[in-house]
């Protein structure tokens, strides 16, 4: 935590409830994250997870607390938060070009427009549109419409990308290939990225931090779990990697059950500013706060027979 | 069966037109049985008492009319007789100018109410109460007030025509999908930019729907106010040659009138289509 790129400060979001009084969707979340960090946050549905990032991308405002981005809080929508949506958003009337020069011509509004087709075909070419410029997004398949919605994201040159569950509609391969792509210009960019992801696969391959939240209404930050996964993986064989399950039965394990019973299992003893890190499957990289650490984490921790027996043992398969 | 349906359709809508012609014809033949009467009396009967001519004009009476009135459309021999292209001249012209100032007016407030929850609910008891009125319950207050027959049709178009442009204005306006808008949030995009580059597209579909269903109504309404106006347009004529009683003008009149809001409504409708988008 030497640098905070971006800090989510105490934030809570109420909601007037049917019938008077009000319903807390989430209350006191504290989380930070460093620059070129790709963070995942993973929690059941109505946990609030869509409206956390809604706050960050300033669409929505919290009830209490605040978005520290950069040493500035955050006030409102900003062209330093590009947010790629899950519905990916695309204006249908305009061809792919026209849908990326639109954010391209927003940021530079005094960019003439061959500079502007310039910079949104470098992009399109980045995300392998190449060729499909004039097409409208009726015409495109659903990984081809996310793929314009990252380009269109990534144009602008954004502080941090955030994503809404940015494959959840699409097939298996695309989500695959999708997943690949995102890997490797976030990496070839140093691109902070905050996701919204129900797929814990995705997760692991993806993120370098994987933030837990309990269920809602009053959902918490139960968790955040540092992959313990090297930086340079590849899809094709990261569940061969010794480690995995250790972390996906950790993360199952904490959505199956623990993300029900965690308040009540913390009973007082949870503090919302250091949440528990935990490193599956790595000795001694159990916590921030070591009164903190929730037992059920000592006793599920995979041990490394487990692990080595390969993916055909897989409890959560 | 591998005619297309377009020709076969075609084939029967010919087939029925050429049914309704015989029976027209059939039903408006001449009867044979003709009193006889004094010369004298029979110079001030009509053709129908003395020949035995149908009091209704045949479809070859009315073919006659047609091809008169086609081959000298634009002519103008005093205010009791014009061409029927003058006629129809006037009224489309005023047409066109009651539903222009309607678009200048229904657009823009459209947007307004769209746009503002508070207008919406501040303007919705006026346009609730003057949405149901007829028409032309506004002509005698047009005619006290703006003092000009002709300029008072024009007014009665401009208000037929402003309610179901405002009403789909704002209603496209209001129902733009949220995430457009978040789009253009989220990249900082100013509120006069917005409204051309997102709302406007995204609702002109339905702003043209409304347009079009308020060619339609002036195109209606437009007859029944030059009835009342007189003087000229296509209205004015089809009661001029009523009080003439000449039925084979007014059927030509009302076959023109068809015709006339079949083209306006196929431009909009080309219009709408041009803006729509796939989704």
């Amino acid at each position: 935590m030497s640098h905070k790129f971006i800090s989510i400060e105490g934030i809570a979001r109420r909601f007037p409830a049917r019938g008077g009084g009000t319903t807390t969707v989430f209350e006191d979340l504290w989380l930070s994250m460093q620059r070129g960090e790709f963070t995942c946050l993973i929690g059941h549905s109505g946990c609030g997870k869509t409206t956390v990032l809604n706050i960050l991308a300033g669409l929505d405002a919290p009830s209490a607390g605040t978005v520290i981005v950069d040493n500035e809080a955050i006030e409102g929508p900003s062209l330093d938060r590009a947010v790629i949506f899950q519905t990916h958003a695309l204006l249908p009337w305009r061809t792919v070009m026209g849908n990326v020069a639109y954010a391209v011509a927003s940021k530079w509004r005094k960019w003439s427009s061959a500079r502007v087709r310039e910079r949104a075909q470098k992009f399109i070419d980045l995300v392998g549109l190449s060729g499909a410029e004039g097409k409208r997004p009726a015409e495109l398949s659903g990984g081809m419409k996310q793929r314009v919605g990252i380009a269109r994201a990534l144009s602008i040159e954004p502080k941090i990308m955030l994503m809404d569950e940015p494959f959840s509609a699409l097939d298996a391969l695309t989500r695959g290939t999708l997943q690949d792509e995102v890997r490797r210009i976030c990496q070839e960019t140093g691109q902070t990225v905050f996701m919204i992801t129900h797929d814990v696969d995705e997760a692991i391959y993806l993120a370098d931090r994987i933030v837990l939240m309990t269920n809602g209404p009053g959902a918490l930050i139960a968790e955040i779990v540092e992959n313990p996964l090297p930086k340079q993986r590849a899809r094709t064989d990261v569940h061969r990697h010794p480690l995995y399950y250790a972390v996906r039965n950790h993360i199952i394990d904490f959505l199956v059950a623990r993300s029900k019973t965690f308040a009540r299992e913390m009973c007082g003893r949870y503090d919302p500013r250091s949440v528990p890190v935990v490193k599956p499957g790595v000795a001694d990289a159990i916590t921030a706060v070591p009164g903190a650490v929730p037992l059920e984490v000592m006793h599920r921790r995979p041990g490394p027979a487990a692990v080595l027996s390969g993916p055909g043992s897989a409890a959560h398969r | 069966m591998s005619t297309p349906l377009s020709l076969r359709a075609a084939v029967v809508s010919v087939l029925m037109l050429l049914a309704f012609v015989a029976v027209w014809h059939a039903g408006t033949r001449s009867v044979a049985n003709v009193q006889p009467m004094d010369p004298e009396y029979a110079k001030l009967m009509g053709v129908t008492a003395t020949q035995g001519k149908s009091a209704m004009p045949g479809p070859l009476d009315v073919g006659e009319k047609i091809w008169e009135h086609l081959s000298r459309p634009f002519y103008d021999n005093g205010p009791n007789d014009k061409g029927l292209g003058n006629q129809l001249g006037y009224s489309l012209g005023r047409v066109l100018m009651g539903y222009l100032l309607a678009v200048l007016v229904a657009i823009p407030t459209g947007f307004l109410i769209g746009m503002s929850p508070l207008m919406s609910r501040a303007l919705d008891p006026f346009i609730q109460v003057l949405k149901p009125i007829s028409p032309l319950a506004w002509m005698p207050l047009a005619l006290y007030t703006i003092k000009d027959s002709g300029w008072s049709a024009i007014f009665v178009i401009f208000i037929c025509s402003l309610w179901p442009m405002l009403i789909n204005t704002a209603f496209g306006v209001a129902t733009v999908r949220r995430e457009w808008i978040n789009v253009a949030r989220t990249l900082e995009v100013g509120t006069a930019r917005r409204a051309f580059t997102i709302v406007l597209p995204a609702a002109a579909p339905t702003i043209l729907t409304g347009m079009r269903i308020s060619i339609g109504i002036a195109w209606l309404v437009i007859v029944a106010a030059e009835m009342l106006v007189g003087g000229t347009g296509i209205g004015y004529f089809v009661w001029n040659e009523w009080n003439n009683l000449s039925i084979s003008n007014v059927i030509t009149a009302i076959l023109l009138i068809g015709l006339v809001g079949m083209a306006l409504d196929l431009i909009l409708a080309r219009m709408t289509r041009l803006v729509t988008f796939p989704e």
